[in-house]
């Protein structure tokens, strides 16, 4: 009897350990990236080093806003791209589809979200940057080479689409069935009750996936950083090459290490995008608890 | 089984005993298979206008496949076969001519368990209406409160129309979810164990609504509870794996069983 109550004892224990940590590890990645910090933070104010555009660390100068506007220009593009896409297929294969159609995508999308995302830079080289380059901006007469915001953002948008994916189909799987029959049984059609039933049901759930997709695309280095050009401005247009934040880091890192406070700054850079990727979170929760409301 | 009841015998059984009921349902010849199994065999029936027919039997006999049969809620299982032909108002639905939506605004569906709509509680029941195009919000508001003075929900809930119906009690929407089916204002209420996941007082308040509404509607009611059929029947249709055993006013059926399996049914109670 004492030793069941002591292995409940303890297994009750260890468990709050691991929670812990899972929590305390936010804080030491926060805590660390801002000691890191420290040098450039002492000797910049903050306001400049994030609205800055002016990036010449050799003369000590950290202007962050050029990689900022990159890493959202290329997320959010590549979100307005792959979010309505992703829906409509949820909504086709969970309710349009025959269930084998179901059942075949589902190796496949797994097998999409497992693709390393090198490949996906690759592929962006080869196909995406010249499709940019020679098809649709001297469409609308733009002289780009391709390395451009919008080749990283159809790159993003296929890679994200796996990950969303699989997220819708689990919220609309979970909508019961029997709330489709009532709304159908009040005479809606099959059209209505997915815009007025489903989706609003699964609202909750399709926010939280736009926002995990959100963090996971601003996240993204290497493929973005294949196809973006990689140059420091302020992108005027999509066709414009960017310099995304994760990209800046994996570039630089363990170079350059000589210029001063170039760790500390690069170091920043990855602080910035912490706070961005809270932030956002913290949006979307807000939203989320609003759609729950209703 | 043997003794499955024809058509012929159904419209004896209404002859003899039920006087001239005017038929608003008449199924004829249903079958309804899936892959593995034989669900609904050779079903006639006639339901009479106005009246409460329950359909009576033991779990998985086939009660609730054929109510949604009736309003075709089936399409949405797609290893359903239907054959046959099951007339509503003398069109049959089954052959496909007819817009399903409009049929089914027919019929207000009461499910075992309250599925109300992800939305406020005024809007669960002007949600039919704005299906069936009603666009005067003066009609709309008007037509929302009638239907929840139906159900006697108004008084509980007039003060919070605007809030989420998932907040009401598991009772409370259930009568929603009934009055939400009659603001399309069908002819007939398709109704699958309404209080089978209710409370007793809840249930009674369902069973009370339903005797009052059959003045103005025609009430199928698939239950397994013999003191609610006793309670609520004029008609009953007692099934059991998949067939029609007996059919006839309730009375009858109640105090006259003429098979062995109803006979039993009535002596176990479940």
């Amino acid at each position: 009897m004492t030793k069941r109550n002591l292995i409940d004892n303890i297994s009750s224990k260890w468990m709050i350990v691991c929670l812990s940590f899972f929590l305390l590890l936010p804080v030491a990645i926060a805590t660390g990236l801002v000691l890191k910090s420290e040098d450039l933070l002492s000797a910049h104010s903050l306001s400049d080093l994030i609205f800055s555009s002016d990036w010449s660390p050799s003369e000590g100068q950290f202007g962050f806003w050029p990689f900022i506007l990159s890493s959202l220009w290329v997320t959010i593009i590549a979100l307005i791209i792959s979010m309505p896409l992703c829906l409509l297929a949820a909504i086709y294969l969970s309710q349009f589809a025959p269930k084998w159609v179901l059942e075949f995508m589902r190796p496949v999308i797994d097998i999409l979200a497992g693709i390393p995302s090198v490949v996906y830079g690759v592929w962006g080289v080869l196909v995406v940057v010249p499709f940019v380059g020679e098809t649709v901006a001297p469409f609308f007469n733009n002289e780009s080479l391709g390395y451009s915001i919008l080749a990283g953002a159809l790159v993003l948008s296929v890679m994200s689409i796996p990950y969303i994916l699989n997220m819708l189909l689990e919220v609309f799987r979970q909508v019961p069935i029997q709330l489709g029959e009532a709304s159908l049984a009040l005479g809606a059609t099959k059209w209505e009750t997915i815009k007025h039933v489903y989706v609003r049901k699964g609202a909750t759930g399709i926010l939280s996936a736009y926002g995990l997709g959100f963090s996971k695309a601003l996240g993204e280095t290497i493929a973005v950083m294949m196809v973006i050009g990689n140059v420091v401005q302020e992108p005027a247009s999509v066709f414009d090459a960017g310099y995304p934040l994760p990209a800046l880091i994996a570039n630089n890192y363990g170079e350059m290490m000589s210029i001063p406070s170039y760790d500390s700054a690069l170091m920043f850079g990855s602080l910035l995008l912490f706070v961005i990727i809270l932030v956002i979170n913290i949006v979307f929760r807000y939203l989320i608890y609003k759609s729950e409301e209703k | 089984m043997s003794n499955i009841i024809t058509s012929t015998d159904i419209n004896a059984a209404l002859g003899n005993n039920a006087g001239n009921e005017v038929p608003i349902v008449n199924i004829r010849n249903l079958n309804v298979r899936s892959k593995s199994a034989h669900i609904l065999k050779d079903i006639n029936l006639i339901i009479p206008k106005n009246k409460i027919t329950v359909l009576l039997g033991p779990s998985g006999c086939g009660k609730t496949t054929l109510l949604k049969c009736m309003n075709r809620l089936t399409d949405l299982y797609s290893e359903l076969k239907l054959d046959g032909s099951i007339e509503i108002d003398g069109e049959d639905i089954l052959s496909g001519k007819y817009d399903i939506t409009q049929i089914r605004q027919k019929m207000g569906l009461v499910m075992q368990r309250p599925f109300p709509l992800p939305m406020s509680i005024y809007d669960n029941i002007a949600y039919g209406l704005k299906l069936k195009g009603v666009t005067n919000k003066a009609i709309i508001k008007e037509k929302v409160e009638k239907h929840l003075k139906e159900v006697a929900l108004w008084d509980e809930v007039k003060d919070r129309l605007k809030t989420s119906a998932q907040r009401l009690s598991i009772g409370q929407q259930q009568r929603l979810c009934l009055a939400r089916g009659l603001a399309v204002e069908p002819e007939i209420i398709l109704a699958d164990e309404p209080t089978s996941a209710l409370d007793p007082i809840s249930s009674r308040v369902i069973e009370e609504e339903f005797s009052n509404l059959k003045d103005d509607y025609t009430i199928i009611l698939v239950t397994h509870i013999l003191r609610q059929a006793k309670r609520l029947a004029d008609f009953v249709v007692f099934m059991y794996y998949g067939e029609i055993v007996e059919y006839g006013p309730a009375n009858e059926i109640f105090e006259n069983p003429k098979t062995d399996i109803l006979k039993e049914y009535l002596q176990v109670g479940h």
